[in-house]
C-alpha cells in the first residue's frame, strides 16, 4: 500500500527526468556558467573604463601615442604592431586547441598531446609579451610634469614632436636623497625619486627656445593642445609640481592616473587568467600523457580546458579594442 | 560529443568539408578582421572621423568588427554552433542582455558627470 503518488503523469516527456534536454554534459554546462558570469565581471571592468573614460572624455590619453614600443626596435614609434602580434599569438593558440579538441573527438592521443603542447607554447609567449609591455609602460619614455591639479604637462619641439626630459633638462647635484625606512621613521619609505626636479625643467624650458608645453586637453580634432612659448613658461611655474618618470598606481606620465590604474587592473585581469589557463592546460597536458582520458574514453576535458582558453581570447578581443582601438 | 559539427558559415555561403579545414577558414577570417582594425587603428583615415550616434564611426567599425570576431569564436572555436538552442540562448542572452543594461547605465553616468563639469558644475540652473 502506498501513500505516495509515483506516477507523474510526465514519463517520456522531456521534463519527466532522466534525459538531457540541453544535450550537454554537467561539466560543460557548468563551464559555460561560469563563462557567462566571468564574462559579466570582464563587462563590468570594462564599463567602469568607459564611464571613467566619458567622465575626462576632453583630456583622456591617446593610446596610440602610449603603446608604441616593439621589442628589440628601439626608438622607433610603432603603435599598435606588438599588441597586434600579440592577438595574432592568442587567436593563433586558439586554433592549436580547438584543433586539440578535435584530434580528442577522434581519440587521436598523439594529436592532442602535440596541440596542446602548442597551445601552452602560445599563451606563454602571450604571458610573456604582456609582462614585457607592462615593464615599458612602468619605465615610460618621455617623462612629463604633474600640476597642482593632478594634470599632466607633456614637452614637444616647435613641429610637434614629443621630447623626453633628458634631452634638455640637465640635472644637478642634489641634496635631497632618498629617503629609506632605515632613517628617521622607522618602516616609512618613499618611492624612487625623479631624475629631476621641477626647477630644473623649469630651467631647462627656459633655456631652450624651440620646447613648448602640451597640456591633455584634446581639441576639436582630437589631439593634444599645445600652448604657445609664453604660456608654456606661464604654466610650468605657476603649476608644475612633481616630475613624473612612467607609470604606476597614483601617478601616470601618460594622462589620468586613472588610464594606468584601469590598464593595470584589465589587463592583470586578463593577463591572471591566461596564467591560470595555462597552469589548468599543463595539468590536462600531463593527463593527457599519461592516457587518463585514453582509458576514461573520452577527451571531454580538453573540451572543457578549451571553453576556458578560448573564452580568455574572446576577452581580449574585447581589451584589445577598448584599450588599444577605440 | 561525437555529433557532427555544422561545417558552414556565413549561412551557408561558405562550407566546409570538415571540421579542421572550418577551423582554418575562420582563422583565417579573424586573421582578416584583425588586419583590418590594425590597418585602420594605424591610418585613421579622415573620412572616417565624422560622428555618428556620439561616436566617430571609426570606433563604430571597431566595436562592429569585434563582435563580430567575438561570434566567430564562440561559435565556431567554442563550438556554440552545435549546440542546441535553449542551450545556446540561455548563454549567449543572457550574458549580451545583462552586458547592454550596465553598459548603458555606466556611459550614460560618465556622460552626465563629464556634462556637469563641463559646464561649470551646473546641470540645470531653475
Amino acid at each position: 500500500m502506498s501513500t505516495t503518488v509515483v506516477n507523474t503523469g510526465t514519463e517520456g516527456k522531456t521534463w519527466g527526468g532522466g534525459n538531457q534536454p540541453l544535450k550537454a554534459s554537467y561539466g560543460k554546462m557548468m563551464m559555460w556558467f561560469f563563462i557567462v558570469s566571468d564574462a559579466l565581471t570582464f563587462s563590468g571592468f570594462l564599463a567602469a573604463y568607459g564611464f571613467s573614460r566619458f567622465k575626462f572624455i576632453g583630456s583622456w590619453p591617446i593610446a596610440d601615442e602610449v603603446f608604441t614600443h616593439v621589442p628589440f626596435l628601439h626608438g622607433q614609434e610603432l603603435p599598435m604592431i606588438y599588441v597586434a602580434f600579440m592577438t595574432f599569438v592568442l587567436i593563433m593558440s586558439s586554433v592549436t586547441m580547438v584543433l586539440a579538441v578535435d584530434a580528442g573527438h577522434h581519440m587521436n592521443k598523439a594529436k592532442v598531446t602535440f596541440y596542446m603542447f602548442l597551445t601552452i607554447i602560445g599563451g606563454i609567449i602571450f604571458v610573456g609579451s604582456q609582462a614585457w609591455e607592462w615593464a615599458t609602460f612602468i619605465q615610460g619614455d618621455y617623462g612629463a610634469i604633474q600640476t597642482k591639479g593632478g594634470h599632466i604637462l607633456q614637452f614637444v619641439d616647435t613641429d610637434g614632436h614629443r621630447v623626453a626630459l633628458k634631452d634638455f633638462v640637465v640635472a644637478e647635484a642634489k641634496e635631497r636623497t632618498e629617503h629609506e625606512r632605515k632613517n628617521g621613521l622607522w618602516y616609512v619609505a618613499e618611492g624612487s625619486l625623479p631624475t629631476y626636479t621641477v626647477d630644473e625643467v623649469i630651467h631647462g624650458l627656459e633655456s631652450h627656445e624651440n620646447i613648448l608645453i602640451r597640456t591633455e586637453i584634446l581639441n576639436e580634432h582630437g589631439h593634444k593642445t599645445v600652448l604657445s612659448r609664453s604660456e608654456s613658461l606661464q604654466k610650468l611655474k605657476k603649476d608644475g609640481k612633481a616630475v613624473v618618470e612612467g607609470a604606476n598606481l597614483t601617478v601616470n606620465e601618460y594622462g589620468a592616473p586613472l588610464f594606468a590604474d584601469f590598464f593595470f587592473f584589465i589587463t592583470g585581469f586578463h593577463g591572471f587568467h591566461v596564467f591560470s589557463g595555462i597552469v589548468i592546460n599543463i595539468i590536462i597536458f600531463f593527463n593527457v600523457i599519461l592516457g587518463t582520458y585514453e582509458r576514461r574514453g573520452s577527451y571531454e576535458m580538453v573540451e572543457k580546458v578549451g571553453l576556458y582558453w578560448h573564452f580568455v581570447d574572446l576577452v581580449w578581443v574585447f581589451v584589445f579594442t577598448f584599450f588599444y582601438l577605440v | 560529443m561525437a555529433d557532427a559539427h555544422k561545417l558552414e558559415i556565413f549561412r551557408g555561403l561558405i562550407k566546409f568539408k570538415s571540421n579542421i579545414q572550418k577551423i582554418w577558414g575562420v582563422l583565417i577570417l579573424l586573421t582578416i578582421v584583425t588586419a583590418i582594425e590594425v590597418v585602420l587603428g594605424i591610418y585613421k583615415p579622415e573620412i572616417l572621423m565624422g560622428h555618428i550616434l556620439g561616436m566617430k564611426i571609426l570606433n563604430w567599425i571597431f566595436i562592429i568588427l569585434t563582435i563580430v570576431k567575438a561570434y566567430y569564436i564562440t561559435w565556431d572555436f567554442m563550438h556554440m554552433r552545435d549546440e542546441v538552442a535553449a542551450f545556446r540562448r540561455m548563454v549567449v542572452w543572457t550574458a549580451i542582455f545583462l552586458i547592454c543594461y550596465l553598459i548603458f547605465i555606466l556611459l550614460q553616468e560618465g556622460g552626465y558627470i563629464e556634462s556637469v563639469y563641463h559646464d561649470g558644475f551646473i546641470k540645470q540652473d531653475f
